[in-house]
């Protein structure tokens, strides 16, 4: 098949290729789009409503490598038997997959707040969606600049 | 212009001072520095006994946290019997065919990384000591007539982007002063830990450059410059860098 | 061989909120790379982890190829009682490591 190649893409696959990774060529699934993220999210929340808000995302506005992002998720929640976070679900819109990482935890969190690192293929929106213990939905968002290391490598 | 007179210690700068704040996290805890998981196995590995001699690292050294105190800052360093300067590397293989009566281990390869890496981290916080005496100018004055040179397609000198042009950006990164504070290193880039020397293979390949061999003398006489160069300075093993 | 790190306060307070962190050794290998001569490279990643508090989990994850190498994961739970803290992470071809340590509670 004769896929086109849209130039913005080639040079992210030429700067991926000096950023030392493997030689990466194109296929249809290199990258989600906003619409598969839309997509992905209405999997998780049904035909329920998403109120921004609760939800702090933090993550570096401009990041070294977009290898290892270091993010955090916070969500204001008394982390009680009675109203308690569920679930954390991490979202992006221009990585090969809109899904990032799910969390699952409950009252004896404490308090609903976790770290963890991951890779970003662009400067893009990432999106938090949480489900709390009565049902609802929350979210937060953070727009990331990624800048892409200089100097290949031959691996 | 490589003369550094004391008074320039202020102006030199760490890879550290280039990174975002979210990656000097990485490196600042312990907890969260990935290059710790190479220190754990290089820990396991100095314990364990190896070779025909059926003897460990530490049946000999002891405890490394006492032994190998200040031990990488002094690297890479002169061998009488090698009649030039052997790198941490080096002196680990040494010791593994000499005393353990084993093979060498890869360069590059996990458990070298390992236990450089846990040696390295025993200096963590001494400045850089390596001495320069009638035994090792010659080798340091090698490695910086390297640094020096142009070379590759590139036609491009190490000094022409660390001395001339650190601070201004490639490609959207800064520009360091090259000076080897950290290493065996966990790089976000490799996803891994390595040594200088991958580093500077990265660099010679970016330049465009036939990269030296593992181990190869203009490697070691390069590393030993710009160790020498980073005198006085701070050694993080394990650092994190982008 | 040491493939993973875990650090939290090894003593805590009965009802103290205590922070646990965990790194895994693995390439999170995305399913989404190609070697130089074009071939697919498959995927092999990490897709789920979980913290046990004396046998009850507490905490868990699904991982997708967006989570870094070396996958680093920062949570908290509350200090209930003594006893022993698992941590579990399973993947691809059959991957699946398991640590636990101690907990003194008072």
């Amino acid at each position: 098949m004769n896929i086109r190649i849209p130039r913005r893409k080639f040079l992210l696959a030429a700067g991926g290729m000096a950023a030392g990774m493997v030689a990466v060529t194109i296929s249809k699934a290199a990258a989600a789009t906003e619409a598969e993220m839309k997509d992905a999210i209405g999997k998780v929340v049904g035909t329920s409503i998403v109120t921004k808000g609760k939800v702090t995302l933090d993550l570096p506005p401009l990041v070294d490598n977009g290898n290892a992002v270091p993010l955090s998720v916070r969500v204001d929640s008394p982390m009680t038997a009675a109203d308690h976070v569920k679930a954390i679900y991490l979202f992006n819109e221009k990585n090969p997959l809109p899904n990032i990482v799910t969390f699952r935890l409950g009252p004896r969190a404490g308090r609903a707040s976790v770290s963890t690192r991951i890779r970003l293929a662009d400067t893009q929106t990432v999106v938090a969606i949480c489900e709390m213990s009565d049902g609802s939905f929350w979210s937060g968002s953070v727009n990331v600049v990624v800048t892409v290391a200089a100097c290949s490598e031959d691996r | 212009m490589l003369a550094l007179p004391a008074s320039a210690d202020e102006a030199r700068r760490s890879g550290y001072d280039f990174m975002s704040r979210a990656t000097r996290a990485m490196q600042d805890e312990d907890a969260a520095n990935t290059g710790m998981l190479w220190v754990k196995d290089g820990e396991a590995l100095w314990n364990g006994k190896a070779g025909g001699a059926n003897r460990a690292c530490a049946d000999c050294h002891g405890d490394a946290v006492a032994s190998m105190k200040g031990v990488a800052t002094r690297y890479p360093a002169f061998d009488a019997r090698m009649r030039r300067p052997v790198s941490l590397e080096q002196r680990i293989n040494l010791c593994r065919t000499e005393k353990q009566k084993a093979t060498p281990l890869a360069h590059e390869g996990p458990d070298l990384l390992a236990l450089s890496a846990y040696i390295g981290m025993q200096s963590r916080g001494m400045p850089i000591a390596i001495v320069m005496d009638e035994n090792t100018k010659p080798f340091l004055e090698a490695g910086r007539e390297t640094f020096n040179r142009r070379q590759g397609q590139l036609n491009l000198s190490c000094a022409q982007c660390h001395e001339d042009n650190w601070g201004r950006k490639l490609a959207g990164n800064p520009i360091t002063q090259a000076h080897p504070t950290g290493y065996p290193l966990y790089r976000l880039e490799w996803q891994g830990v390595g040594s200088l020397q991958r580093r500077l293979r990265n660099c010679l390949v970016g330049t465009r450059t036939q990269a030296y061999a593992y181990g190869a003398p203009e490697f070691v006489d390069l590393e030993l410059f710009l160790m020498w160069r980073a005198n006085g300075m701070t050694l993080e093993t394990p650092a994190v860098r982008p | 061989m040491a493939r993973t790190l875990i650090t939290f306060p090894a003593n805590a307070r009965r009802g103290e909120i205590i922070e646990v962190k965990a790194i895994v050794a693995h390439e999170m290998e995305t399913g989404f790379r190609h070697t130089q001569l074009g071939e697919a490279i498959p995927r092999d990643i990490i897709t789920h982890f979980t913290c046990g508090y004396n046998g009850v989990e507490v905490f868990s994850a699904t991982f997708y190829p967006a989570i870094a190498a070396n996958p680093f994961i920062s949570f908290s739970t509350v200090a209930t009682e003594s006893g022993t803290l698992s941590f579990n992470w399973i993947g691809d071809n059959g991957f699946s490591v398991t640590e636990t340590a101690a907990i003194s509670v008072s």
